[in-house]
Protein backbone atom coordinates (compact mmCIF):
# COMPACT_ATOMS: atom_id res chain seq x y z
CA UNK A 1 0.00 0.00 0.00
CA UNK A 2 1.26 3.52 -0.78
CA UNK A 3 0.31 6.88 0.53
CA UNK A 4 -2.96 8.54 -0.74
CA UNK A 5 -1.92 11.40 -3.47
CA UNK A 6 -3.12 15.14 -3.56
CA UNK A 7 -5.34 14.49 -7.01
CA UNK A 8 -6.59 11.00 -5.76
CA UNK A 9 -8.76 13.29 -3.01
CA UNK A 10 -11.49 16.08 -3.08
CA UNK A 11 -13.45 18.03 -0.64
CA UNK A 12 -16.98 16.07 0.37
CA UNK A 13 -14.98 12.31 -0.56
CA UNK A 14 -16.47 9.42 1.97
CA UNK A 15 -14.55 6.89 2.55
CA UNK A 16 -15.50 3.62 2.98
CA UNK A 17 -17.74 2.95 6.06
CA UNK A 18 -16.29 0.17 9.02
CA UNK A 19 -18.27 -1.36 11.29
CA UNK A 20 -16.99 -3.08 14.15
CA UNK A 21 -18.70 -5.63 17.15
CA UNK A 22 -16.82 -5.09 19.95
CA UNK A 23 -17.53 -7.68 22.70
CA UNK A 24 -16.82 -8.62 26.46
CA UNK A 25 -13.74 -10.04 25.04
CA UNK A 26 -12.68 -7.20 23.02
CA UNK A 27 -11.96 -5.42 26.26
CA UNK A 28 -10.18 -7.76 27.85
CA UNK A 29 -8.02 -7.65 24.99
CA UNK A 30 -7.94 -4.31 24.57
CA UNK A 31 -7.26 -3.63 28.19
CA UNK A 32 -4.60 -6.16 28.18
CA UNK A 33 -2.80 -4.38 24.93
CA UNK A 34 -2.94 -0.51 26.30
CA UNK A 35 -1.74 -0.93 29.98
CA UNK A 36 -5.33 0.94 30.93
CA UNK A 37 -7.28 -1.77 33.41
CA UNK A 38 -9.66 0.32 34.85
CA UNK A 39 -12.36 -2.26 35.77
CA UNK A 40 -15.54 -0.63 34.30
CA UNK A 41 -13.97 -2.00 31.23
CA UNK A 42 -14.43 -5.37 32.37
CA UNK A 43 -16.59 -5.59 36.08
CA UNK A 44 -19.63 -5.08 35.68
CA UNK A 45 -19.81 -4.22 39.49
CA UNK A 46 -17.52 -1.40 39.33
CA UNK A 47 -19.16 -0.10 36.06
CA UNK A 48 -22.28 0.34 38.48
CA UNK A 49 -20.96 1.28 41.28
CA UNK A 50 -19.62 4.70 39.82
CA UNK A 51 -23.42 4.93 37.87
CA UNK A 52 -22.34 3.14 34.25
CA UNK A 53 -25.51 1.57 33.13
CA UNK A 54 -22.95 -1.68 32.56
CA UNK A 55 -19.55 -2.20 31.26
CA UNK A 56 -18.41 0.21 29.06
CA UNK A 57 -16.13 0.08 26.46
CA UNK A 58 -12.48 1.96 26.90
CA UNK A 59 -12.93 5.61 24.89
CA UNK A 60 -9.65 4.93 23.19
CA UNK A 61 -10.59 2.00 21.97
CA UNK A 62 -12.99 3.78 20.03
CA UNK A 63 -10.74 6.43 18.47
CA UNK A 64 -8.66 3.36 18.26
CA UNK A 65 -10.98 1.42 15.59
CA UNK A 66 -11.96 4.94 14.25
CA UNK A 67 -8.07 5.46 13.18
CA UNK A 68 -8.81 2.53 11.02
CA UNK A 69 -11.45 4.07 9.16
CA UNK A 70 -8.41 6.63 8.19
CA UNK A 71 -5.51 4.79 7.69
CA UNK A 72 -7.14 2.55 5.75
CA UNK A 73 -8.17 4.71 3.44
CA UNK A 74 -4.58 6.64 3.36
CA UNK A 75 -2.57 3.77 2.95
CA UNK A 76 0.08 4.64 5.37
CA UNK A 77 -0.83 4.96 8.55
CA UNK A 78 1.72 6.95 9.47
CA UNK A 79 0.65 9.74 7.09
CA UNK A 80 -2.07 10.03 9.93
CA UNK A 81 -0.25 12.99 11.61
CA UNK A 82 -2.78 14.60 13.48
CA UNK A 83 -5.62 13.04 15.41
CA UNK A 84 -8.23 14.44 18.07
CA UNK A 85 -11.66 13.18 19.33
CA UNK A 86 -14.38 14.04 22.21
CA UNK A 87 -15.75 11.14 24.09
CA UNK A 88 -19.65 12.31 24.25
CA UNK A 89 -21.32 8.86 25.36
CA UNK A 90 -19.88 5.19 26.59
CA UNK A 91 -20.41 2.24 24.37
CA UNK A 92 -22.25 -0.07 26.63
CA UNK A 93 -21.31 -3.56 26.00
CA UNK A 94 -23.11 -6.21 27.05
CA UNK A 95 -22.12 -9.82 28.21
CA UNK A 96 -23.17 -11.87 25.36
CA UNK A 97 -21.64 -12.87 22.02
CA UNK A 98 -23.13 -9.87 19.96
CA UNK A 99 -21.65 -7.20 21.61
CA UNK A 100 -22.19 -3.61 20.46
CA UNK A 101 -22.20 -2.69 17.01
CA UNK A 102 -20.44 0.49 16.43
CA UNK A 103 -20.32 2.26 13.01
CA UNK A 104 -17.77 4.73 11.61
CA UNK A 105 -17.98 7.00 8.66
CA UNK A 106 -15.78 9.64 7.39
CA UNK A 107 -15.61 12.77 4.73
CA UNK A 108 -13.24 14.89 3.81
CA UNK A 109 -13.74 17.79 5.05
CA UNK A 110 -10.98 19.99 3.55
CA UNK A 111 -8.28 20.02 1.45
CA UNK A 112 -5.24 21.93 2.88
CA UNK A 113 -1.76 22.29 2.05
CA UNK A 114 -1.29 18.92 1.34
CA UNK A 115 -2.91 17.43 3.77
CA UNK A 116 -6.66 15.73 4.07
CA UNK A 117 -8.93 16.78 7.00
CA UNK A 118 -11.41 14.24 7.47
CA UNK A 119 -14.43 14.60 9.98
CA UNK A 120 -15.49 11.16 11.48
CA UNK A 121 -18.54 9.75 12.87
CA UNK A 122 -19.26 7.02 15.47
CA UNK A 123 -22.43 5.98 16.48
CA UNK A 124 -23.63 3.44 18.62
CA UNK A 125 -27.36 1.99 19.38
CA UNK A 126 -28.36 4.85 17.21
CA UNK A 127 -26.09 7.30 19.07
CA UNK A 128 -23.30 9.45 18.43
CA UNK A 129 -20.42 8.32 20.19
CA UNK A 130 -17.48 10.34 19.28
CA UNK A 131 -17.86 14.16 18.83
CA UNK A 132 -15.58 16.29 17.11
CA UNK A 133 -14.08 13.44 15.69
CA UNK A 134 -10.78 14.80 12.91
CA UNK A 135 -8.15 13.59 11.41
CA UNK A 136 -5.68 15.32 9.60
CA UNK A 137 -4.08 13.23 6.80
CA UNK A 138 -0.73 14.15 5.01
CA UNK A 139 -1.02 13.33 1.04
CA UNK A 140 1.67 12.25 -1.10
CA UNK B 1 -13.19 18.32 46.58
CA UNK B 2 -12.25 20.95 43.77
CA UNK B 3 -8.62 20.33 42.10
CA UNK B 4 -5.76 22.12 43.25
CA UNK B 5 -5.48 24.81 40.68
CA UNK B 6 -1.37 25.17 41.72
CA UNK B 7 -0.90 22.30 39.31
CA UNK B 8 -1.41 24.25 36.24
CA UNK B 9 2.29 24.25 34.82
CA UNK B 10 3.98 21.01 36.82
CA UNK B 11 5.37 19.17 34.84
CA UNK B 12 6.29 15.00 35.38
CA UNK B 13 9.07 13.44 33.52
CA UNK B 14 8.18 9.83 33.44
CA UNK B 15 11.28 7.78 34.91
CA UNK B 16 13.05 5.27 32.82
CA UNK B 17 12.24 4.88 29.07
CA UNK B 18 9.82 2.78 26.83
CA UNK B 19 11.44 0.65 24.13
CA UNK B 20 8.82 -0.15 21.37
CA UNK B 21 8.93 -3.56 20.37
CA UNK B 22 7.79 -5.24 17.22
CA UNK B 23 6.02 -7.61 19.28
CA UNK B 24 4.17 -5.11 21.27
CA UNK B 25 3.08 -3.50 18.35
CA UNK B 26 1.61 -6.32 17.02
CA UNK B 27 -0.11 -7.43 19.96
CA UNK B 28 -1.65 -3.49 19.81
CA UNK B 29 -2.79 -3.86 16.28
CA UNK B 30 -4.61 -7.38 17.00
CA UNK B 31 -6.08 -5.75 19.81
CA UNK B 32 -7.82 -2.82 17.39
CA UNK B 33 -8.15 -5.57 15.41
CA UNK B 34 -6.36 -3.94 12.27
CA UNK B 35 -4.60 -6.46 9.89
CA UNK B 36 -2.56 -4.18 8.27
CA UNK B 37 0.91 -5.73 7.40
CA UNK B 38 2.69 -2.17 8.08
CA UNK B 39 2.43 -2.93 11.58
CA UNK B 40 3.96 -6.52 11.37
CA UNK B 41 6.00 -7.37 8.26
CA UNK B 42 9.22 -5.05 8.31
CA UNK B 43 9.92 -5.69 4.61
CA UNK B 44 6.31 -3.81 4.16
CA UNK B 45 7.32 -0.74 6.72
CA UNK B 46 10.63 -0.74 4.63
CA UNK B 47 8.74 -0.79 1.42
CA UNK B 48 7.01 2.51 2.91
CA UNK B 49 9.74 4.12 3.88
CA UNK B 50 10.15 3.70 7.55
CA UNK B 51 13.55 1.48 9.48
CA UNK B 52 11.25 -0.65 10.55
CA UNK B 53 7.23 -1.57 11.41
CA UNK B 54 5.64 1.65 12.69
CA UNK B 55 2.85 1.77 15.32
CA UNK B 56 -0.79 2.28 14.42
CA UNK B 57 -1.57 5.95 15.48
CA UNK B 58 -2.98 5.43 19.30
CA UNK B 59 -0.05 3.34 20.50
CA UNK B 60 1.35 6.09 22.37
CA UNK B 61 -1.78 6.24 24.34
CA UNK B 62 0.25 3.75 26.15
CA UNK B 63 3.24 6.06 27.01
CA UNK B 64 0.48 9.02 28.26
CA UNK B 65 -1.09 6.61 30.29
CA UNK B 66 1.63 5.55 32.30
CA UNK B 67 2.67 9.06 32.95
CA UNK B 68 -1.34 10.16 33.98
CA UNK B 69 -0.92 7.45 36.28
CA UNK B 70 1.70 9.20 38.30
CA UNK B 71 -0.29 12.63 38.54
CA UNK B 72 -3.78 11.10 38.94
CA UNK B 73 -2.20 9.07 42.16
CA UNK B 74 -0.76 12.04 43.28
CA UNK B 75 -2.98 12.88 46.50
CA UNK B 76 -1.79 16.81 46.67
CA UNK B 77 -4.02 17.24 43.03
CA UNK B 78 -7.11 15.71 45.00
CA UNK B 79 -8.59 13.49 42.00
CA UNK B 80 -10.78 10.75 42.42
CA UNK B 81 -9.12 7.87 39.92
CA UNK B 82 -12.91 6.35 40.27
CA UNK B 83 -14.92 9.22 39.66
CA UNK B 84 -12.76 10.54 36.19
CA UNK B 85 -13.84 10.04 32.75
CA UNK B 86 -11.73 10.35 29.56
CA UNK B 87 -13.23 13.57 27.85
CA UNK B 88 -11.21 14.71 24.57
CA UNK B 89 -8.01 12.68 23.46
CA UNK B 90 -5.68 14.59 20.83
CA UNK B 91 -2.42 13.00 19.39
CA UNK B 92 0.03 15.41 16.92
CA UNK B 93 2.61 13.30 15.61
CA UNK B 94 5.91 14.67 14.46
CA UNK B 95 7.01 11.44 13.45
CA UNK B 96 5.15 7.92 13.49
CA UNK B 97 6.01 5.91 16.57
CA UNK B 98 8.61 2.29 15.13
CA UNK B 99 9.99 -0.92 16.50
CA UNK B 100 13.29 0.17 17.98
CA UNK B 101 12.45 3.58 19.16
CA UNK B 102 13.62 4.19 22.80
CA UNK B 103 11.06 7.05 23.96
CA UNK B 104 11.06 9.08 27.06
CA UNK B 105 7.68 11.25 28.30
CA UNK B 106 6.96 13.55 30.13
CA UNK B 107 3.76 15.08 31.37
CA UNK B 108 2.48 19.01 31.88
CA UNK B 109 -0.16 19.93 33.70
CA UNK B 110 -1.32 22.79 30.89
CA UNK B 111 -5.02 23.42 33.36
CA UNK B 112 -7.13 23.44 35.96
CA UNK B 113 -11.10 24.64 35.88
CA UNK B 114 -14.41 23.95 37.02
CA UNK B 115 -17.01 23.65 34.62
CA UNK B 116 -20.60 22.50 35.09
CA UNK B 117 -19.73 21.31 38.86
CA UNK B 118 -17.08 19.15 37.76
CA UNK B 119 -13.48 19.95 37.49
CA UNK B 120 -11.80 19.70 34.14
CA UNK B 121 -7.88 18.92 34.17
CA UNK B 122 -5.93 19.48 30.76
CA UNK B 123 -2.86 17.68 30.14
CA UNK B 124 0.35 17.24 27.70
CA UNK B 125 2.19 14.61 27.12
CA UNK B 126 5.23 14.85 25.39
CA UNK B 127 7.15 11.78 23.93
CA UNK B 128 10.58 12.42 22.38
CA UNK B 129 13.15 9.67 21.10
CA UNK B 130 16.40 9.10 22.42
CA UNK B 131 17.98 11.68 20.65
CA UNK B 132 15.51 14.31 22.24
CA UNK B 133 13.99 14.73 18.95
CA UNK B 134 9.62 14.85 19.24
CA UNK B 135 7.44 12.21 18.35
CA UNK B 136 4.32 12.67 19.61
CA UNK B 137 2.50 15.56 21.73
CA UNK B 138 -0.65 14.30 23.07
CA UNK B 139 -3.35 16.52 25.23
CA UNK B 140 -6.21 14.87 27.34
CA UNK B 141 -8.75 16.68 28.92
CA UNK B 142 -9.81 14.38 31.79
CA UNK B 143 -12.88 15.11 33.90
CA UNK B 144 -13.11 14.31 37.54
CA UNK B 145 -17.16 14.22 38.29
CA UNK B 146 -18.34 15.57 41.13
CA UNK B 147 -20.63 13.54 43.32
CA UNK B 148 -23.34 16.45 44.03
CA UNK B 149 -22.92 17.51 40.40
CA UNK B 150 -24.03 14.01 39.55
CA UNK B 151 -27.07 14.41 42.27
CA UNK B 152 -28.39 17.11 40.16
CA UNK B 153 -29.07 15.59 36.91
Amino acid sequence: MSRRRRGEVAEGDELPSLHVRVTRADLVRYAGASGDFNPIHWNERAAREVGLPGVIGHGMLTMALGSRLVTTWAGDPGALVDYSVRFTRPVVVPDDAEGALVEFSGKVRRIDDGTAVVAITARCAAQSVLGQATATVALA
Amino acid sequence: MALDPSFVGRCYPVAGTYQVSREKIREFAEAIGDDDEIYRDPSVARACGYSDVIAPPTFAFILVLRAQQALLRDPELGADYRRMVHGNQSFRHHRPIHAGDVLAAALHVDSVRTMGGNDLLTVRCEIADSAGDPVTTARSTLVVRHPAAEQDR
